[in-house]
């Protein structure tokens, strides 16, 4: 059994009369691949804003645990919550730093570390070997999850210049050099091919077994969904409706309710019928 | 304009040439009647007016003709794509270049054609240089469009000025602490101006760079204001002043070398410094490009947001550029003030932000060779252009105008990795 990693307590957000996020919990765990799902405008990328600091929600509880210490990350800058924390994201729009190389974007990520190693600065320029352990350090994890993603050969070309996928694949990667505890993922799986639908499933299960780390998912891809989760979490108009295992999700009529308009249907949307069909 | 209209290759299309050419021709009329169509003289004492409208319908008609001439020869040549990176240098040839550069300009003042003026000419050359590699930290790296830039450098040369009229302080004891007060400005300008970008950023550092200069024209008691500051001691060579005489107890350069005074050692000396200068801040530069704050700069440049979610703090970085940047301007100013001996808000205008802004653009954001180039195009054109009189302004800005359409992103547009998983490919493509 695992434990909390992340506990939602009556987590609220409003834009002006627009209620993004409305009374919500829940609770992530280590090692388990939670997704919150939910119609387009649900609220979810909110959330996500709300827990790595972008927004600072008006109402509402977000802790952290990492080890034995405890982060509340509503009270905390957003590049802490990265730093300390250990809380990394991927965006809807990635996110890349496009004019550098694949393989700056992943060192870029280890700054932390780096700049400490370099003694901010002054022994980077003295060349102090302290330093140049570090960087290779860096540059080894770097190739890591290079090879991980797929990216090795690609490693000195500007990250602009790679196809939509591996951008995908590369944000996760660069998330990952920051050594997090919870990772959140903002439809990572959007604009993928199948076969690359597919890789990503398995690149976060091997991620979670390895690290032993949380895993925060938003997606519309309902193959990645039923996949991989654990835990699901459905949102609709801010609220949770929702909450349980894939399977019993899946199920629910207030769920089937959301995604349709209506209760009883004979169209249930593409995603789910596929995905049905597929498992039954 | 001309580029949206332009006609497949190999083909005129006459036309809509025609409409061009007539076009272009009609702005130059606009343009050219109230510049050059009339002409204030003098009628006994009294402003009169002379019109020139002969000049006027020779320059249309040439206008006209050479938009045709212009617009032919394009079409009959190959198509070429506008605004595409080509690259003026692999990079070996850019290694070879740096290095021959570099002999080059150690070997200047001993050089059959050289002469005092030439030398001082590349000692301001190089002093742009300076600006031109501490600007582009900040523009370049951090992408912080800074147009204040000369408040810096300002800070720089009177720092060095009153703490040598003060505190009696040499060139080199004051250097230092000229580096780090422009540096402490640098991080006063970034504390307001951290939540702005681009237009917004640009504007709040060109009233910055003002502010210090109307402050230096008018804080009198400390400034001396308009009248600037005089008598700023030259620097010495290991405590040995280049001068002909020396007080009592002082060897002179020439002295101890046995050699006769001649003033063009001076200005040998000050070229060396300035090169000393410029050659420490290329190094210096070009490390912290390749060590964790460089990338996180040029990170910030891309992408602030995707900075704070890996944990970089986006103040730090950037109050840390502007703070590099200035003390690299501040080092350049105090070198400026003891060369000129003389200083005065006059050196520190808008122009001077313009121009070392225009370097680091001409050159190529981010690279060091492309600020050389841009710094000695920029600099030595106007003077070369001296024998043309007032067409020197207009010989500048043609040579402006050919490199943007030219070289769109600067003469050496290349971004060279921080560093490499691969050794690179050879021939450097």
């Amino acid at each position: 059994m695992s434990g909390a990693l992340l506990e939602v307590e009556h987590l609220s957000m409003r834009f002006g009369g627009l209620v993004a996020v409305d009374d919500l919990s829940f609770t992530a765990r280590d090692r388990e691949i939670t997704a919150i799902i939910g119609p387009n405008g649900a609220g979810k990328t909110t959330v996500f804003n709300c827990l790595t600091g972008f927004y600072r929600p008006g109402i509402g509880r977000l802790s952290l645990h990492r080890g034995e210490r405890r982060f509340l990350l509503e009270r905390m800058d957003g590049f802490r919550i990265a730093r300390d924390a250990g809380v990394a994201r991927t965006f809807q729009n990635i996110r890349l730093f496009a004019g550098m190389t694949v393989l700056e974007n992943l060192v870029v990520a280890q700054h932390q570390k780096l700049m400490r190693a370099s003694l901010w600065s002054v022994g980077g320029l003295l060349g102090l070997p302290l330093y140049r352990r570090a960087e290779a350090e860096a540059m080894e994890r770097a190739r890591h999850w290079l090879d991980r993603v797929g990216l090795v050969e690609r490693a000195d070309e500007a990250a602009e210049s790679l196809p939509y996928g591996a951008q995908r694949r590369l944000e996760i990667a660069r998330a990952l050099c920051t050594d997090p505890v919870l990772l959140c993922l903002d439809e990572p799986a959007a604009g993928l091919n199948p076969r690359e639908s597919a890789e990503l499933n398995e690149l976060l299960l091997s991620v979670r077994a390895e690290l032993g780390i949380g895993v925060l998912l938003i997606e519309h891809d309902m193959t990645v969904v039923m996949g991989i989760s654990d835990h699901i979490i459905v949102l609709d108009y801010g609220r949770k409706i929702a909450e349980g295992k894939p399977d019993a999700v899946r199920r629910d009529p207030a769920v089937i309710k959301a995604y349709l308009g209506e209760e009883e249907s004979e169209a249930l949307p593409p995603e789910i019928a596929r995905d049905l069909e597929h498992r039954s | 304009m001309a580029e949206a209209a332009l006609p497949p290759p190999r083909r005129v299309h006459w036309q809509s040439l025609l409409k061009e050419a007539a076009l272009a021709a009609g702005v130059a009329l606009v343009l050219a009647v109230p510049l050059v169509g009339f002409e204030t003289i003098n009628v006994n004492a009294v402003l009169g007016l002379r019109t020139r409208f002969g000049w006027v319908a020779i320059g249309v008609a040439g206008v006209f003709a050479g938009r045709i001439l212009l617009g032919a020869a394009r079409s009959l040549m190959p198509e070429r794509r506008y605004g595409a990176p080509r690259l003026l240098l692999g990079r070996r040839h850019t290694t070879l270049a740096a290095t021959a550069a570099i002999i080059f300009a150690l070997a200047l003042p001993f050089l059959p054609f050289s002469s005092r003026y030439l030398v001082d000419l590349a000692t301001t050359v190089l002093i742009y240089v300076m600006l031109g590699w501490g600007l582009n930290v900040v523009v370049g790296l951090a992408g912080l469009l800074d147009l204040g830039y000369v408040a810096f450098y300002a800070v720089g040369a009177y720092s060095f000025a009153l703490f040598a009229q003060w505190f009696d302080l040499s060139f080199w004891e004051a250097l230092p602490l000229a580096g780090l007060l422009a540096a402490s400005f640098g991080i006063a300008l970034g504390f307001p101006v951290l939540r702005l970008r681009g237009d917004y950023l640009a504007i709040v550092t060109l009233g910055f760079g003002e502010i210090v200069r109307l402050v230096l024209l008018n804080w009198v008691p400390v400034t001396n204001g308009p009248n600037g500051i005089s008598n700023i001691p030259r620097p010495s060579f290991f405590g040995m002043p280049l001068t002909p005489h020396a007080p009592h107890g002082i060897t002179t350069f020439s002295a101890f070398f046995h050699v006769p005074f001649n003033p063009g050692q001076r200005i040998g000396f000050l070229y060396y410094v300035v090169l000393a200068l410029a050659l420490v801040t290329n190094v210096f530069t070009l490390r912290l490009r390749r060590l964790p704050i460089g990338r996180a700069w040029e990170a910030l440049r891309e992408d602030e947001i995707a900075c704070r979610a890996l944990g970089i703090n986006p103040t730090t970085i950037k109050l840390s550029a502007f703070a590099i940047g200035a003390m690299l301007g501040g080092f350049a100013g105090a070198f400026f003030a003891t060369r000129q001996g003389f200083i005065s808000p006059e050196s520190f205008t808008f122009i001077e932000s313009a121009t070392i802004l225009a370097i680091v653009v001409l050159g190529g954001s981010g690279s060091q060779l492309g600020v050389v180039l841009a710094a000695i195009v920029l600099v030595t054109l106007p003077e070369f252009g001296r024998g043309l009189a007032q067409y020197r302004m207009l010989l500048f800005g043609a040579a402006m105008i050919g490199i943007m359409i030219w070289r769109p992103r600067g003469l050496m547009a290349r971004r060279e990795p921080s560093l490499r998983l691969h050794p690179p490919r050879r021939g450097g493509g």
